[in-house]
């Protein structure tokens, strides 16, 4: 097919990548900038890294969106991954399209939304909003999407296995854990890492369901950028986007890793 | 669970019955716990939602007025049915504020999810008819940003659309303008932000639905004289159109309550329905109208959620 890869094909991707990247790149080229003007160049600096992390405010901000971000990834990780198993496996069950509707819904629900229904929650049961709030809060809007990433790895899922593993008497939990879970467990480890960088990122619901003592790192850049450009913020994204990357390039190369392992297992199995 | 009688069992039919209670247990719990996690943390909130846009605003914490309590029992509960009242609603139509709002966020997440189309169809034509080995890392490349912060990109053009932005300075160095262009806080710039953020969620709904073509269709109509473009109207772009649709509802549904997009790059003189929520929380501290406008902007999204939701058990029913 590479006779149709035309030129309008090519040019339109180069344009749509250069979209996407520009203008990260030129915020990462920025955040070394020696002049405190954002957008004129006065020569390569690291002097805002290094005011960055005597920013005791900007440190204390990192620390708790990392905690809310492990804490609620995990525990949405587990519920997201019953929900996949819950809307894959089970067909019938009462109030299915409830179940199904309150799964997808929170996808596309605007983040206004969402805060504002469950700071009321909050109020309304007395807890007290904080680290607490937040943390329940970012589990409840991520588990949807690790329930969409771990449900599309199920529809593919070879049942015959865990027919087998069943057949020759392998009790139903055993049978998910040996067979079900190493099988799904790289759709899960992104559906973590989606719900870690989700939580990592969030400004609109952490702004509603958080309260004084647990301001994290978006609400944080967030007050700072409503007052204006600086290279310091530019630095703190620069080694927002720096964590990222790194993870996700870790989980890729971790992912074809297993794959190659998976296809000479393969190989393997049918020379015999 | 381990008992010998269960795993000597030949097949689970014949399972032992302390063994097929426990797994109708363990069935059940799979279930009801992310159902009732999400009926509490989900449903049950916009049913508070709901009861609070009734309620009056008052000087106290929480700032509002008690409606619909059970403090007082049934007859208390049944009594406050006749002291509910719809204030907060009927100040929404007859402040045009809010009606505005409502309308120009509609118009604006329309425009932009149209030009999210127009940005994004090229890119996804092009990823699915480039060299499948190359084909992964196209997909990574598109995903990637989407993993980096939400804020950080917005924020990343705040210095490019500037006056003094970089935006203005390339074009003055090329002399193509003498004075800087003001992007920045005007409806443009949220339309540059929107297609910016959410260019990935069309990108991929489409790439998926134009990967699966069978590209021999163009070819043969180009066989029998077809031109190019009228190839692409009559067979490409009919049979990408779950992907359109997808992805158009992708970006349209969460546009219609951005609120970071148009407070960051629209400033304080554009109106959109997800800042004056915000504004009517935070600012005027204003409960139960920023309730009323929830629920609104809920109803007014109500239709196009629902058509999400089908297209969602739609994909959901092919991938079984």
């Amino acid at each position: 097919m590479n006779s149709t890869w035309s030129r309008f094909n090519i040019t339109s991707i180069v344009l749509g990548f250069a979209f996407l990247y520009l203008p990260i790149v030129l915020l990462i080229v920025f955040s070394f900038n020696e002049s405190k003007l954002v957008t004129v160049w006065g020569g390569f600096s690291t002097k805002w890294y290094v005011s960055l992390f005597h920013n005791q405010g900007l440190m204390d901000a990192t620390w708790v969106t990392a905690r809310v971000g492990v804490i609620s990834a995990t525990v949405a990780t587990v519920l997201g991954t019953l929900a996949a198993i819950t809307l894959t496996r089970y067909t019938r069950f009462r109030g299915r399209v409830l179940f199904s509707g309150m799964v997808f819904a929170p996808l596309v629900m605007p983040e206004v939304i969402t805060g504002l229904s469950l700071l009321l929650l909050f109020v309304a049961v007395g807890l007290d909003r904080g680290f607490f709030t937040v943390t329940l809060a970012h589990i409840t809007f991520t588990m949807c999407f690790v329930a969409v990433v771990v449900q599309s790895r199920l529809v593919s899922f070879d049942r015959s296995l865990e027919e087998a593993a069943m057949d020759l008497g392998a009790p139903p939990v055993k049978t998910f854990f040996q067979i079900t879970l190493p099988v799904i467990l790289p759709a899960i480890i992104s559906g973590w890492m989606l719900a870690f960088t989700l939580s990592l990122d969030d400004l609109v619901i952490a702004s509603f369901s958080s309260g004084p003592g647990a301001t994290t790192l978006p609400m944080k850049i967030y007050s700072q950028v409503r007052l204006g450009v600086t290279p310091e913020i530019n630095a703190a994204c620069t080694i927002l986007i720096a964590v990222v990357a790194v993870g996700v390039i870790i989980a890729s190369i971790a992912n074809k890793r297993r794959e190659i392992q998976r296809q000479l297992d393969e190989q393997a199995a049918q020379r015999g | 669970m381990t008992d010998i009688a269960a795993t000597a069992a030949p097949s689970t039919e014949t399972a032992t019955l302390p063994a097929r209670l426990a797994k109708g247990f363990v069935n059940r719990l799979v279930i009801i716990i992310p159902y009732l996690w999400l009926l509490f943390f989900f449903l049950i909130p916009f049913i508070i939602v709901f009861k609070i846009s009734l309620s009056q605003t008052a000087i106290s914490m929480p700032p509002y007025t008690p409606v619909l309590d059970f403090s007082d029992g049934i007859s208390g509960f049944l009594a406050g049915f006749r002291e509910l009242n719809f204030d907060n609603y009927t100040w929404l139509t007859q402040d045009a504020l809010y009606f505005n709002a409502y309308v120009t966020s509609l118009i604006i997440a329309a425009i932009s999810t149209m030009l999210t189309l127009i940005v994004g169809y090229p890119i996804a034509y092009g990823m699915a008819r480039a060299p499948a080995t190359i084909r992964p890392t196209l997909l990574m490349l598109v995903i990637l940003p989407f993993w980096t912060s939400f804020l950080i990109r917005v924020y990343a053009w705040i210095g490019i659309l500037k006056p003094e932005g970089l935006l203005n300075q390339l074009l003055m160095s090329l002399h193509i303008i003498s004075q800087p262009l003001v992007i920045l806080n005007t409806y443009t710039a949220i339309f540059i932000g929107i297609v910016y953020s959410y260019l990935p969620f069309m990108v991929l709904p489409l790439y998926s639905s134009l990967e699966k073509m069978d590209y021999s269709l163009v070819e043969a109509a180009e066989d029998l004289g077809c031109p190019p473009i009228g190839a692409f109207w009559k067979i490409t772009f009919p049979l990408s159109l779950p992907g359109v649709v997808a992805g158009c509802l992708l970006v349209f549904i969460p546009a219609v309550g951005e609120f970071v997009i148009p407070d960051l790059l629209g400033g304080s003189q554009t109106l959109m329905i997800g800042k004056t929520l915000w504004n009517e929380f935070f600012s005027n501290r204003d409960w139960p109208v920023s309730s009323a406008v929830a629920v609104i902007l809920l109803l007014v999204l109500t239709i196009p959620i629902m058509f999400f939701q089908q297209a969602q058990a739609k994909a959901q029913e092919q991938g079984r």
